[in-house]
């Protein structure tokens, strides 16, 4: 089954011809070249595949592309060249939080998504808000603290 | 003023990761790819009677032992793990074949309408089962390693002891868990095999392929893609997916893509071997240890893989850190029909001083005797023999270290304060002490590895460094580049690393036993200060180093005796944590860390592998649970294997101190197991802290403290003394 599917992506309006029940994740890494969303286990369990559908935060692995139709999705992809990306690069290039980089766009992204709902977060808060997120490398606490520096950065931002 | 070497620099490799542009293997597309997944055994352990594939649609191929053109035997220490089962298969997940094709969908129907007909072989499951066994897995006597080590004399001990105190203590498995699964790409072009993965030791893979195809070793060719994670656990499975992928590709004729999914590489990749570890202790009435006699006994699994080195290297740390003359210690490997054990962070070590700290805790209980005095009375000082007989030489900085790690946790307050509460909420503090021997075990960088690492400067004066160690997140990249800028004297920005490359890089030997900083990190050290006496401006130069087994070490494979490591680092750990008595949940209230790696190359990349290290030895200690049960895995899936997320970790708080170690590059020692060690031990010491019990198993479970309550006649716990 092939449907016609039209979704904006990182602010350009896609119209794609897939198969609705198609997962989100795989749409966008095969069907549309984005390989800053990543695969960990395909069951919603690590984050890896962060993307904000309608500015939520979601799990790409479970959400079927049909779902997208009319909604404004966006990934790493769409967050660079934003000031509110500089500001999280900088802040996670600085505090260390990046090691094999596989939960890094991800991370980003449970940032970002954040930063938009709460720009000054607790050190609770920001560990909640990366819960849904794994990483097995930094033991978190060193991408706790480069949310804690884009909050003080780019105050103003979110 | 010039830079300290410690201070942290821009990591190269940051940006493009954060970007989403890093080419990670599933994001490497090569031309007319195709895809290939595993057919598998579903019986533990069974002769295959026959196998009946439906038909192929064109393009789609079965591919298997058939397809080898070399010998069918991955290359490893001991010759038994084929590449594609021939007649027997030892485990559930044992690969039979690879169906390969363009579409995965289509792949897995042909999988799942394969039929296969078994004949079951009476299985073994466990290692009790070794002594019942007729039908044994591996040799006559179903073990894959069995040593004996001895030091001094253990019956003059025995004799001479006024106490002895015997223990048993059990650990679990646990799964890398890496965030990236394993895969590789293989691509065969006239004659010459390529493979491209996601691994960390490209020379293991490239010498396993080369046999696999049974060619000269210049037609194999292995390039590192950026790697998500490893953890030892892409030590040596990668050997065994890029042989099947180059059978495939050379078969199919096109690249083929083996990528394993989440679950997949859960329930059949290598993980750390579960142990059963029997410590007795001869003591005398000053409460000094005279003694020790142990037996060491880990779960192999199906195949030998790494298990006789992970053996060594728990029987050569089941001391600790405590001066003991008399010892004798018995190992084991044991072969069972599970997935292989293999490595993982620690490599051994961390069983070993899970069993020894928490036996010397309960020795000192026992004698009523204050433990941790009890403990740092017996310590490790400089001139004493190691459990081989070797001389530490270096002075060791534990007591310096402990009372550090007091300080900064506020231990003494903390412990008086948690004395006799009667609260349902209970707090307890445990402290681990531990060490981690660097680099290869006994004779292995000298007479097995032996390094080289080369430096090359092109005639704009830009050196790049040519190592096969790899960049897997701990740093390494980093670390070289600052070690080759600093002995250079040159801006860093002069420096290049990249992702090794068989066919450009020397063998440097693999990215493990913590050894890339402290030895490759040496060489590519010699080879820049031989590179500066002889450099010439706008010139292409180059230059070379071979790894040398430092002068006064020796090592005697035989009989075990002598240096085992060359050089060790030193940990001290506190953990405190909050017990419900209720609920039997446990919450980590603090973590407090004081670490010797020498000299600290780059102390942000440190700080993460402290970071990284502890939290992984936490999951270890506290969470990470996974049960085999008739050879299935019960944790089968992300959802079920539970590692720790960021709500479960509080702020880690880590200092260095600093023996530097003279054969280092700066004086820099191993780091990245060292850290996942002392985690574990210090909170199950704090959990035993919190509620008065005794614990000798890992992971701790709410489940094994309530059936501790439940034992409890008065069906509560007592109140600490």
């Amino acid at each position: 089954m092939i449907n016609e599917i039209t979704l904006r992506l990182n602010g350009e309006t896609r119209t794609l011809d897939v198969n609705p029940l198609k997962r989100l994740l795989d749409v966008l890494r095969e069907d549309c070249g984005l390989s800053g969303i990543k695969e960990g286990c395909g069951e919603g369990e690590c984050g890896a595949c962060s993307v904000l559908i309608d500015g939520v935060f979601m799990n790409a692995c479970l959400y079927p592309v049909g779902k997208a139709e009319g909604k404004e999705v966006i990934t790493i992809e769409g967050l660079v060249g934003t000031e509110n990306y500089e500001v999280l690069k900088e802040s996670f290039e600085q505090a260390g939080a990046v090691q094999c980089g596989f939960c890094s766009p991800g991370m980003i992204m449970a940032a970002e998504s954040l930063l938009r709902k709460n720009p000054h977060p607790t050190e609770h808060q920001i560990r909640e808000a990366i819960s849904g997120n794994l990483c097995r490398c930094t033991g978190y606490n060193m991408i706790v603290e480069a949310v804690q520096l884009a909050s003080k950065r780019g105050e103003g931002l979110w | 003023m010039k830079n300290d070497i410690s201070t942290p620099v821009k990591r190269e490799d940051v940006s493009e990761k954060l970007l989403g542009t890093a080419c990670y293997i599933g994001d490497l597309k090569l031309e007319d790819m195709m895809y290939a997944r595993t057919l598998r055994s579903t019986e533990p352990r069974a002769r295959l009677i026959s196998i009946k594939y439906p038909e192929m649609p064109l393009g789609y191929f079965v591919v298997d032992r058939k397809d080898v053109p070399g010998k069918n035997i991955i290359k490893m220490i001991i010759d038994d793990q084929p590449y594609f089962a021939e007649d027997i298969v030892n485990y559930i997940g044992e690969p039979i074949a690879l169906i390969v094709g363009k579409d995965k969908t289509i792949i897995n129907e042909l999988i799942s309408k394969t039929n296969i007909e078994y004949e079951k072989i009476k299985p073994i499951f466990s290692i009790d089962e070794r002594h019942e066994t007729t039908t044994p897995i591996y040799g006559d006597s179903n073990t894959f390693a069995a040593y004996r080590l001895k030091k001094g004399d253990i019956s003059e001990a025995r004799a001479k002891a006024r106490y002895i105190c015997e223990d048993i203590y059990e650990t679990g498995y646990q799964e890398q868990f890496y965030m990236e699964t394993q895969g590789v790409i293989a691509e065969y072009q006239e004659g010459k095999a390529t493979i491209y993965g996601s691994i960390q030791c490209p020379y293991y893979v490239k010498n396993a392929v080369v046999e696999c195809l049974g060619c000269a070793p210049d037609m194999v060719r292995i390039v590192q893609a950026t790697t998500g994670g490893a953890f030892g656990g892409k030590e040596d499975y990668p050997s065994l997916l890029a042989g099947q992928a180059i059978c495939a590709a050379i078969k199919v004729n096109k690249p083929v893509c083996l990528l394993l999914e989440r679950d997949e590489d859960l329930e059949v990749t290598t993980k750390r071997h579960p142990s059963r570890i029997k410590i007795k202790s001869f003591i005398d009435e000053n409460h000094k240890i005279l003694g020790m006699d142990a037996e060491i006994m880990l779960d192999a699994g199906a195949y030998a893989g790494l298990s006789g080195v992970v053996l060594q290297r728990a029987m050569f740390a089941i001391a600790g850190v405590y001066n003991i003359e008399n010892i004798k210690v018995k190992g084991r490997a044991i072969a069972t029909n599970k997935a292989v054990s293999g490595a993982f962070r620690g490599f051994g070590s961390p069983q070993a001083f899970f069993a020894i700290e928490m036996h010397m805790q309960n020795v000192a209980k026992k004698l009523r005797i204050d433990p941790l005095q009890f403990r740092l009375d017996n310590i490790l000082k400089q001139g004493d023999k190691s459990t081989t007989g070797g001389v530490f030489r270096d002075k060791i900085l534990l007591h310096e270290m402990v009372a550090r790690v007091m300080e900064m946790s506020n231990y003494a307050e903390k412990k008086r304060s948690f004395q006799g509460s009667d609260n349902q909420k209970r707090r307890g503090l445990g402290l681990s002490m531990f060490f981690h021997g660097c680099g290869f075990t006994g004779n292995g960088e000298r007479d097995h590895i032996k390094g080289k690492a080369r430096l090359i400067k092109n005639e704009e004066d830009i050196v790049e460094i040519l190592i096969a160690n790899v960049e897997m997140g701990q740093g390494a990249g980093t670390t070289m580049r600052k070690i080759v800028s600093a002995a250079l004297d040159i801006p860093i920005s002069r420096v290049m690393y990249r992702n090794p490359d068989t066919d450009r890089v020397p063998d440097s030997g693999p990215t493990v036993a913590s050894r890339t900083t402290v030895i490759v990190g040496k060489l590519v050290y010699d080879a820049a200060v031989e590179l500066k006496a002889k450099w010439q401006q706008g010139v292409q130069q180059q230059a070379e180093i071979e790894y040398q087994y430092p002068e006064g070490y020796q090592w005697d494979n035989e009989s075990f005796a002598g240096d085992a490591y060359t050089s060790y680092s030193w940990g001290v750990n506190v953990v405190d944590v909050e017990v419900d008595t209720i609920t039997y949940e446990s919450e980590i209230k603090g973590v407090w860390a004081v670490f010797d790696i020498g000299k600290s190359i780059d102390d942000r990349n440190v700080k993460g592998q402290i970071d990284g290290g502890i939290v992984q030895g936490l999951g270890y200690g506290a969470m990470e649970v996974m049960e085999n049960v008739g050879g299935r895995f019960k944790q089968r899936t992300s959802a079920d294997y539970i590692i720790p997320t960021a709500m479960d970790i509080p702020m880690i708080q880590s200092e260095l101190m600093c023996e530097p170690y003279t054969e280092g590059p700066f004086g820099a020692k191993g780091l990245g197991e060292l850290s996942l060690v002392g985690s574990p031990i210090a909170y199950a010491m704090a959990v035993e802290d919190a509620l008065g019990i005794r614990i000798n198993s890992i992971p701790v479970r709410p489940e094994f403290l309530m059936e501790v309550a439940e034992n409890d006649k008065r069906n509560h716990f007592k109140t600490k003394r």
